[in-house]
């Protein structure tokens, strides 16, 4: 599979739909670095979905450019695109007249796949989403919502794209699936690792799945970081508001150990400490750090050390620059 | 019925002539309205002007129609063929249109955002989960122009109509009436009832499978 520099890189990208009056982007710039995972956050009417649709060009922009790589994505025909482009939404959309496997073949179909290839594809998928092979023949009706948001994952990875977009894609789901499908996605990035564009209003939601969050209001970008600088430094009110920055406590369950911790390269590993996983929240990371023979955690990524937790990389939340 | 027996070969051939004529007809027509519906709903500005204007023509009866069409098709089974699938036309298209209609946006959204061209999405997603409803339109025109054809044969369109007006012009042969009448009607409830059988069977069929991508 080729790999190309998956970086989405938004250009003073403005949109103004016929009907409104104001912008419902406004002069937006950002840069997606290649496998990093962006929330946009924001409340609704705030232009997220709107910049999230203008990268696979359901919208078009009124002015500026939008480039993956280097490539302006006006350059690209746009079903060619579009196939490079993993699309879940909130209301799913699965095709309700096909089985789930059919449903999960349709890009790789598109893009000429021969059948056994496809087969073995499906199988994978439904691995990685953790859904039952015996489920390839079931219609979308007879799934949960759950599941039905798994399937919907499924086909938009199918054929391997370079980007995901997310739209609300767990808005629907209740908190406890809500939460399952949350861990199931960290996971995921953590072993396919994709440019993901995630659009959502939830702000623990953005806290917990995001590498950096663009918080946008009434079509602008208001602050563009990473979650625990938003949290310490929140550019403005609304930030802070927004982001509730004065609940520290509440923060530290929303941080993942890896954001906070200093990786191994920089310090040497202690020699006997606690160990945690690097998904696990900075709140239990605290708790054990308050026992009194605990005074750093050696961060696990499976069976590697990857990272060292103090109390002061706690409390200083300091976020290196690219170590996500 | 005795005369069906006896005379069945002349009336088997009055038969099928009836049921090509028919099948031709909705052939014809299923291969204009349904580019046609798709048309008129994309572009929903036509559907006004078209939608009136088949609703119009709708109204001309149909002996009336076919002298009309006599001028352009000359006198026979074209002029017949065309006024069946003028007919049918209204009856089909607005089912297209209403099936299309019943189609979650969404999925149509998605269909796009994953890099479907708009035939595709017609073909791939439209059509399949469209086809119930216009099954249901097929089946309404199907009756609507197996009745209809029988009047073609006024205009040398053969059919079963043959027997009915022969019974007409040769005074007293209800026998010939009744047959013809009988077997027309025999022939909408079955196509009536088979159509509604396919209808039945799509809902229940992932059509994708059958119909070659």
């Amino acid at each position: 599979m080729e790999h190309v520099d998956e970086a989405i890189t938004f250009k003073h990208v403005s949109k103004v739909y016929a009907s409104g009056e104001r912008p419902a982007v406004d002069d937006v710039s950002l840069t997606v670095p290649a496998g990093a995972f962006v929330v946009l956050l924001g409340p609704s009417g705030s232009g997220k979905t709107t910049l999230l649709k203008m990268v696979n060009r359901l919208f078009e922009p009124t002015s500026g450019s939008i480039c993956i790589g280097d490539t302006d994505i006006r350059d690209m025909e746009v079903t060619t695109l579009r196939r490079r482009i993993g699309y879940v939404i909130q209301q799913i959309g699965l095709f309700p007249h096909m089985t789930v496997e059919r449903n999960i073949a349709v890009v790789p179909q598109l893009l000429g796949w021969d059948r056994r290839r496809i087969a073995a594809r499906i199988d994978e998928l439904l691995d990685l989403v953790d859904l039952p092979r015996e489920y390839r023949t079931r219609h979308p009706s007879q799934l949960s919502g759950g599941q039905q948001q798994r399937v919907g994952l499924a086909r938009a990875l199918a054929a391997d794209p370079m980007l995901l977009l997310m739209d609300e894609p767990f808005g629907a789901a209740d908190a406890i699936t809500r939460a399952s499908l949350q861990d199931q996605m960290l996971e995921l990035q953590r072993r396919v690792r994709k440019t993901v564009l995630f659009v959502t209003h939830d702000v623990d939601e953005a806290l917990i799945l995001a590498d950096r969050i663009a918080v946008l209001r009434d079509g602008r970008l208001v602050q563009y970081d990473e979650p625990c600088v938003l949290l310490t430094e929140p550019a403005d009110d609304f930030v802070r508001e927004l982001v509730n920055a004065d609940d520290r406590i509440r923060q530290l369950s929303l941080l993942r150990v890896e954001a906070v911790m200093r990786p191994l390269d920089a310090v040497a590993p202690p020699a006997a400490s606690p160990r945690l996983a690097a998904g696990e929240d900075v709140r239990q990371a605290l708790s054990i750090l308050l026992r009194p023979d605990a005074s750093a955690i050696t961060v696990m990524d499976g069976d590697r050390p990857v990272g060292v937790v103090t109390l002061d990389s706690i409390r200083l939340a300091a976020c290196e620059d690219g170590a996500q | 019925m005795t005369y069906i027996i006896t005379n069945w070969p002349q009336v088997s051939r009055l038969l099928g002539q009836h049921v090509s004529v028919t099948i031709a007809a909705l052939a014809l027509a299923l291969i204009i309205a349904l580019p046609l519906g798709w048309l008129l709903d994309r572009y929903r500005r036509l559907q006004a002007p078209i939608l009136g204007a088949l609703g119009l023509l709708y109204t001309v009866p149909s002996i009336a129609l076919m002298i009309m069409l006599i001028p352009f098709f000359g006198l026979g089974q074209r002029s017949v063929l065309v006024a069946l699938v003028l007919y049918s036309q209204v009856i089909l298209v607005r089912n297209v249109l209403v099936g299309l209609g019943t189609i979650d946006p969404t999925v149509l959204e998605v269909a796009r955002g994953i890099g479907m061209s708009p035939l595709q999405v017609a073909w791939r997603v439209q059509l399949p989960l469209a086809l119930p409803v216009i099954l249901a339109g097929l089946r309404v025109a199907a009756v609507a122009v197996i009745a209809i054809a029988a009047v073609g044969a006024r205009f040398g369109a053969g059919g079963l109509g043959v027997l009915m007006f022969e019974g007409i012009a040769q005074a007293g042969r209800y026998d010939k009436i009744v047959a013809g009448g009988a077997l027309v009607a025999l022939l909408a409830l079955a196509a009536n009832g088979g159509l509604r059988l396919a209808e039945r069977a799509v809902r229940r069929t992932d059509i994708n499978v059958v119909l070659p991508v």
